[in-house]
C-alpha cells in the first residue's frame, strides 16, 4: 500500500477519535434541549447559559481549593436550579402564549446571561484544570488520551441512567406521558408543572456536568453558551429532537464530522459542515435520523 | 453629531431590514432565522460589485446599481433556500434557515477576494441618509399596498390557515416563495445601503445574533403589522444608545436591561405592540 495513503487513514481514525470525544460533549449538551424540546415544544436558547453558569461556579469553587468531585456536584446542582427558576420566572407564564413569543422570550433569557455574565464573572476566558491527570496512550500513529475516553464513558453512563430512569421509574413514566400529550397527562392526575421542572433540572445539571469536562478543551468564558448552545441544538435536531438517543447520536455525527472537516480540508470549514449537516438532514429526513413523522392533522 | 447621523442611519437600515422580515414572518406566517444571511449576501454582493466592477457612471446611478445587485443576489439565495426548504413547517423552518444564515456567513469568511475574516474595506461612500430613508419609505409604501392586493391577501391566508389557504386554491409553495424572495432581496438591498454608508463590512455583522435581533424587532412590534416593524426598529436601535448616556451602572447594564426588558415585554404583551393592527387616521372607518 502506498505510504501516503497509510498515513491518511491513520489521520482519519486519529480525527475519528477526537470527534468522538468531542462529539460526546455536544451529546451531553444536547440532551438537555431535546428533553425540553420534547416536553414542552420549547427551543430553550438559554441552555448554552446554565452551562455556563454550570461551569463558572465550578471554576469558583475549585478556587476555593475544594476537590474536583465537589466542583463538578456545584456545577450541575447550580446548573439546574438556574433552569428550575428560569422555568418557574419566564417560561411557565409565557407558555400559553404560543411558540413564538416563548422563543423569543428564551433568547431574551439567554441575552441576559450573557451579558451580565460578563459584568459578574468578567469577560476573560477561565480555565478548569483537566479532572484527572492526563496520560497519553498510544497505537501505531493514534494518540488516545484517558481523558477522552473518560469524557466518552461519562456520556454513555449519562445516557445508560437517563434511559433506566425514563424507562423504570415513577417520574420518568411522568415524563413520557407529559411529553405525549401534555393535557392527557394533566387528566390522569400527573403535576405536569412539577414533572417540567424536574425536566430542565436534569437536563441543565447534565449540561452543567458537561461544562465541567469541557474545561480542558476550551476555555470557560461568558459568551461560549451561544456557540456551543447552536451547535448542540444543531446535533439534537439532526438526531431527531425529542429522542433521547438521538441527541447522542447527532452529536457524536457532528463531533466526528468537524473533526474531519477541519483536520482533512480547512479548520474555517468547521462551523460550515454542521450547518451543512444539518439542512442535508431537514431536506432529507425533517424530525431527524431517528425521529418519527407526525402526520398533520386539520 | 456624527454619532448622531450614525444612529439615524442604522435606524432607517433596520426599518427596511425589519419590514423586509415582516413580510417572511409577520405576513406569511414562514419562521425564518436566518435574515442576516440574506442581509449579508446582498451588501457582499454590492460591496463586490462597487469594488471591482464599477461602471464609469455618477455615484447615484452607481449606487442604484448596486441596490439592484444587492437585491438580485439576495433574492437569489432566498431561491436558493427557499425551493428546497419551504415545505418544512415552524421550528424546522426556523432551524434550516438558521443554518443557511450560518453557511453564508462562512462562506464570506473564507472568501479571499472579499476579504474573509479581516472584513472587506474600501467600499465607496455612495449612499447617504437620504438614500437610507427613501428606500425605508419605498418599503413602507410597498408593504402597505401589498397587504391590499392579490398577492397580499394570499400570503396573509397562509398565515392564518395553511390547509384551509390550500383548499380555496392559494398555490402556497408559489406565494410562500414569493415572499420568500421578495423578503430577502429587499433585505439585500438593506445590505447594500449597509456596505456604502458604513464602507467596511465585517463576516460578524451578519452572524446568527443579528438575525435574532431583527426577528426580536418583528415581533416586538407585532407579526404582520407594518407600523409595528417601524416602531421595533427604531425603540430597539435606540434605547440601548438611550442607557449608554444615563451613565454609572445604567450604562454598564444596558444590554442586561434591554434584555429583561425584552422579556417582560414579551410576558405582558405576548403579541407585539401593535398586534397585527396598523395605526392609522382613519380607524373604523374601513
Amino acid at each position: 500500500m502506498n505510504q501516503n495513503f497509510t498515513f491518511f487513514l491513520w489521520d482519519c481514525l486519529q480525527y475519528f477519535i477526537n470527534g468522538i470525544s468531542q462529539g460526546s460533549l455536544y451529546a451531553l449538551v444536547a440532551l438537555g434541549y431535546t428533553m425540553v424540546y420534547g416536553i414542552i415544544r420549547l427551543v430553550n436558547f438559554a441552555h448554552g447559559e446554565f452551562l455556563m453558569i454550570g461551569a463558572m461556579c465550578g471554576y469558583y469553587v475549585l478556587r476555593a481549593n475544594l476537590p474536583m468531585p465537589v466542583a463538578i456536584v456545584a456545577a450541575m446542582l447550580s446548573a439546574g436550579i438556574l433552569a428550575v427558576i428560569v422555568e418557574r420566572l419566564v417560561y411557565r407564564p409565557i407558555r400559553k402564549s404560543g411558540r413564538v413569543p416563548a422563543l423569543i422570550t428564551a433568547i431574551g433569557t439567554s441575552l441576559f446571561f450573557e451579558y451580565s455574565g460578563q459584568l459578574v464573572f468578567g469577560a476573560d476566558p477561565k480555565t478548569i484544570p483537566p479532572f484527572i491527570t492526563e496520560k497519553i496512550y498510544n497505537y501505531g500513529e493514534v494518540n488516545v488520551s484517558n481523558i477522552q475516553l473518560c469524557i466518552f464513558i461519562i456520556t454513555m453512563l449519562v445516557l445508560l441512567f437517563l434511559w433506566w430512569l425514563t424507562k423504570f421509574t415513577k417520574i420518568g413514566k411522568a415524563m413520557r406521558a407529559t411529553s405525549y400529550n401534555l393535557q392527557a397527562a394533566e387528566l390522569m392526575g400527573i403535576n405536569t408543572n412539577k414533572i417540567i421542572s424536574f425536566t430542565f433540572f436534569l437536563g441543565a445539571a447534565i449540561a452543567g456536568l458537561g461544562g465541567m469536562l469541557m474545561g480542558y478543551t476550551m476555555s470557560v468564558e461568558p459568551l461560549m453558551g451561544l456557540n456551543l448552545g447552536i451547535k448542540a441544538f444543531v446535533a439534537a435536531v439532526v438526531g431527531g429532537i425529542g429522542v433521547i438517543p438521538g441527541a447522542a447520536l447527532g452529536g457524536f455525527i457532528i463531533g466526528i464530522a468537524e473533526n474531519m472537516v477541519a483536520g482533512l480540508y480547512k479548520s474555517s470549514y468547521r462551523d460550515g459542515v454542521s450547518f451543512l449537516l444539518l439542512i442535508l438532514i431537514l431536506l432529507l429526513k425533517p424530525s431527524g435520523i431517528l425521529g418519527k413523522n407526525v402526520k398533520e392533522k386539520v | 453629531m456624527d454619532y448622531y447621523l450614525q444612529i439615524l442611519l442604522i435606524v432607517g437600515i433596520f426599518i427596511t431590514l425589519t419590514l423586509s422580515l415582516n413580510l417572511i414572518n409577520g405576513f406569511c406566517g414562514q419562521f425564518s432565522l436566518g435574515h442576516a444571511g440574506f442581509w449579508g449576501a446582498g451588501a457582499y454582493a454590492s460591496a463586490v460589485y462597487s469594488v471591482f466592477f464599477a461602471l464609469p457612471v455618477a455615484a447615484p446611478i452607481n449606487m442604484a446599481i448596486a441596490c439592484i445587485v444587492g437585491f438580485l443576489a439576495a433574492s437569489l439565495c432566498g431561491i436558493i433556500i427557499g425551493v428546497p426548504c419551504l415545505r418544512l413547517k415552524g421550528d424546522y423552518l426556523a432551524i434550516a434557515t438558521l443554518g443557511f444564515g450560518e453557511i453564508v456567513r462562512i462562506i464570506i469568511m473564507n472568501t479571499e477576494l472579499v476579504g474573509g475574516p479581516r472584513g472587506f474595506i474600501n467600499i465607496p461612500h455612495w449612499a447617504n441618509i437620504y438614500w437610507v430613508y427613501a428606500v425605508a419609505l419605498l418599503t413602507i409604501a410597498f408593504m402597505l399596498n401589498l397587504k391590499r392586493t392579490t398577492y397580499g391577501r394570499a400570503i396573509i391566508s397562509i398565515r392564518e390557515d395553511e390547509i384551509a389557504a390550500e383548499n380555496m386554491g392559494v398555490n402556497l409553495f408559489r406565494y410562500k416563495l414569493f415572499s420568500f424572495i421578495v423578503g430577502a432581496g429587499i433585505a439585500g438591498i438593506a445590505g447594500a445601503l449597509f456596505a456604502h454608508t458604513q464602507q467596511f463590512l465585517h463576516p460578524s455583522n451578519f452572524n446568527f445574533m443579528w438575525s435574532v435581533i431583527i426577528l426580536v424587532m418583528v415581533i416586538l412590534g407585532g407579526q404582520g403589522s407594518v407600523t409595528g416593524s417601524v416602531t421595533g426598529a427604531v425603540l430597539l436601535t435606540i434605547f440601548p444608545e438611550v442607557l449608554r448616556f444615563i451613565g454609572g451602572h445604567a450604562s454598564d447594564w444596558r444590554m442586561p436591561i434591554y434584555s429583561v426588558l425584552l422579556i417582560v415585554l414579551m410576558l405582558a404583551r405576548p403579541e407585539g405592540i401593535f398586534g397585527s393592527h396598523e395605526f392609522s387616521s382613519q380607524k373604523g372607518k374601513r
